[in-house]
Formats: structure tokens, sequence, C-alpha cells
């Protein structure tokens, strides 16, 4: 994610100073990873050398002095921002993936691995829908995100496992270039 | 054995003519514990259900519901357990059409000899804590599907079950209905500290569970953390 761009879309709401806006991020998008003094302020040093946003020095001393304030070329470029698309990214090359070809192609146990792997992606779809019940707003739009990619996976999960005997079938045809 | 536990079936086999559906099913459920059971279509998730319910009776194998068992009771036996130990939900085209709401919702204790005027005030208070508040004297057809499975939801536990078997509850709602569905019914069943026998394909439906079982082949295969 980009996080000067995120940083611009906040101010886009209303000025404020770094130790502020580096919280506002940290509540709504930091989840377990908060984000450093250092990336706050690189991040609105490239955006005021960019020319989308302005700072303004305010009376007192502190470090955080500085109020930020965003430019019209700041507002223009938040608004072009939200409207594109993101890639969509398919996520094919997933150690999930790799792990069902690797079992596959070595004869492993495949449909063991999916079990397990469908019980702890369970696991975690409780987990986030507990944090539903009991997070604010930006955690109930966070956990949906996840829930539906993880349930993504549930689903091709049970889809594989439902393909196994075909699969691995293949597979052996595929290596030994002959029908078992 | 497992002796604490509400209701159980053990190694339950049921046929139908030469298909069997279940091939030793063994699962167990504990008083309040909400079970989500998964699996693919036609693995046997709602003969299981059925099983348990005592709906079915297996061809061998014990089905027991607080310490007794279910399937060694005659026709009558079981038809009053039902009514009064459980409750059920299923995915459409379980209320009666030519009823409204309240008569619905109503319908169980009617038949459980309730008096009238009870009976109606205790559908009525079902209907408020379902969010269905001023809509008792609705025709069941005028209403929307989540509305619907609300009120499904209000009359199988206006009898308070100690079991709610739920199947496909939410197979017919969008997401977010589905949602907002779930949500009242874990609300409701938590408060009551009913038990839910959840069959379920949606996984987001089942991560509202304690824990889920996977049916496969006609076996139960159980997963996830024992209790709450
Ligand atoms: N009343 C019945 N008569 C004949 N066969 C039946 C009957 N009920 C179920 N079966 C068969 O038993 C097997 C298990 O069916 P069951 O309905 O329990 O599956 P399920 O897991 O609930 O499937 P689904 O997810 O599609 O609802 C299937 O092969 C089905 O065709
Ligand atoms: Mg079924």
């Amino acid at each position: 994610m980009s996080v000067p761009l995120t940083l611009l879309g906040l101010l886009d709401r209303a000025p404020s100073h770094g130790y502020d806006l580096k919280r506002h991020y940290d509540t709504l998008f930091g989840n377990d990873k908060p984000l450093s003094f250092g990336q706050v302020y690189a991040s609105l040093g490239r955006l005021t050398r960019d020319g989308l946003i302005e700072s303004r020095a305010e009376p007192g001393d502190g470090p955080d002095r500085k109020s930020y304030a965003i430019t019209d070329a700041g507002h223009g470029q938040v608004a072009e921002w939200l409207g594109e698309p993101v890639e969509p990214a398919p996520h094919l090359q997933t150690v999930l993936f790799v792990k069902v070809v690797l079992a596959l192609l070595l004869d492993r146990d495949a449909a063991g691995y999916l079990d397990l792997q469908r019980r702890t992606h369970l696991a975690r779809m409780r987990e986030l829908t507990e944090i539903k019940r009991t997070g604010g707003p930006a955690e109930l739009l966070l956990a949906d995100y996840g829930l539906f990619h993880l349930e993504a996976d549930l689903r091709w999960i049970d889809l594989t496992t439902a393909r196994l005997g075909t699969l691995a079938e293949t597979v052996r045809i595929a290596e030994t270039g002959k029908n078992a | 054995m497992s002796t604490n536990m509400l209701i159980e079936a053990v190694d339950v086999h049921r046929s139908f003519g030469t298909t069997p559906a279940l091939t030793g099913a063994s699962v167990a459920v504990a008083a309040g514990e909400v079970v989500a059971v998964m699996g693919p279509s036609g693995s046997g998730k709602s003969t299981l259900l059925h099983c348990l319910a005592g709906i079915y009776l297996p061809d061998s194998g014990e089905v027991r519901f607080d310490g007794s068992r279910v399937d060694g009771l005659n026709d009558t036996a079981r038809t009053r357990l039902r009514r009064t130990a459980f409750g059920f939900v299923f995915q459409f085209g379980q209320l009666v059409p030519e009823l409204t709401v309240a008569d619905n919702v109503a319908l169980p204790l009617l038949l459980g000899k309730v008096r009238r005027k009870e009976a109606y005030a205790r559908a009525e208070e079902w209907l408020d804590r379902l969010g269905l508040s001023g809509l008792g004297g609705r025709r069941t057809g005028e209403l929307s599907g989540g509305q619907a499975q609300r009120v499904a939801i209000a009359r199988a536990l206006v009898t308070r079950p100690r079991v709610l078997f739920a199947d496909e509850p939410t197979g017919s709602l969008d997401s977010l209905t589905g949602e907002q569905v779930m949500d009242e019914l874990m609300n409701v069943v938590r408060a009551e500290g009913t038990a839910v026998v959840l069959v379920t394909h949606d996984a987001r439906v089942a991560s509202y569970a304690d824990r889920e079982i996977m049916v496969r082949d006609g076996k139960a295969l159980t997963v996830g953390a024992v209790g709450r």
C-alpha cells in the first residue's frame, strides 16, 4: 500500500500534525504494523516537495509544531487515485498453492495438508467474526475483507480436495509419460 | 464415552435403499455449544441432522439426547421430544403462508397446549427479540427473505428448546442479510444457552460457531476446539 498517498488522503479531510496523522493512520490501517515516525516524516517531506501538501509552523516549541495541509494539486491527486482501479492481483503463487502442487508431485498427503489448512483458515475466520462483533467500524471492514479472502481460499481448498484423485493421476501421467 | 454431552450420535449408519448416506458417523455436542456441520453436497450432513433430531432412525448405531437413547423411542415419544426439546430452521418453506407471522410463531405453543393468550404474548416477545416488532399481523408471504428467516427462528425458539437444528438457515439470503440473521440468531441462542447444530456450506456462516464438524462420505470428522 502507498503510505504517502494514504497520508495525503487523510490530509484531504483536515489539516493535521504529523503525530496525529500517524495515530489516525494506525487506527484505520495500521492493524498490527503501525507506521514509524521516520516513515511519516519522510512521506510528508516527499509530499511537500511534490507540492501536494504545505506545512505551516505554529508558535511554541517541540518537534511537532508543524501543521500540514493539502494543496489543490494534492486534492486532485487524491481524487485521481481514488478513481483508479487496483490491479486485480490473483495471488497465484502463494505458499498454499505451491505446497499443494509439491505434495501432489512428491506423492505426499495432499488431502491431509488441505484438511489442516482448512481448519486453520476456519479458526482464523472465527477470530475475525469475533472481531466484527466487538470491534469498531474500521476493524469491521478489515475483518470482512479478510473473511471474504479466506473464504475464497477455502472454496479453492474444498474444490481441490474434491479433485485430488484426478489431479494426482494427471500429475503421475505427466511425470512418467504413461498411464498407470 | 463422553458423559457431559447434550446430544450425540455414535457410529450411526443410515442408507436410503441402496444409497449409503451415513457410514459410521459420530458426533457430540455439549449444552449451549454451537457447532457448524460442513462438507460436500451429498456427504450426509442433512441426514446426520435428521438422525440427531430423531426424524430419521439410524439403521445401526446410537443417538442420545441428555443421556437417554433417542433411537429406541417410538414415533409418539420422538415427536414429543422434537416438540419440546428441539427447534428447527431450514432454508425455506417452513412458515405456513395462510397464517400471520404471529400465528406462525405461536403455533408450536398452541400445539403444546399453551393457552391462546399466553401463546400470543410469548410470540410477540420473540418477535420483538428478533427485531420484528409490529410485523405480527402480516401474512408470511409478504415478508422479505431475511424477515421470513427471523420469523422461522422465533418460531423455532419460542418453546425454548435445548437444541436448535438449522439446515442452511441463510442459504437463500444475500451476504449482508445472511450476516444480520446470523447475528440475531447468535444473540438469542447465546442468551438462551441453546445448543445449535448448524449445517452450512458457507464458511463465513460457519465461523460464527464454536467449532466445525466435517462430513465426508457419510463419516463425520470432528475438528476444532471442543467446548467453549
Ligand atoms: N430421502 C432420501 N431418499 C433417498 N436418498 C436420500 C434421501 N435423503 C438423502 N439421500 C441421499 O443420501 C446421501 C446424503 O444426502 P444428504 O441430504 O444427507 O446430503 P447433504 O450433505 O445434506 O447434501 P447437500 O449439501 O446437497 O444438502 C445423498 O446421496 C442423497 O442422495
Ligand atoms: Mg443437505
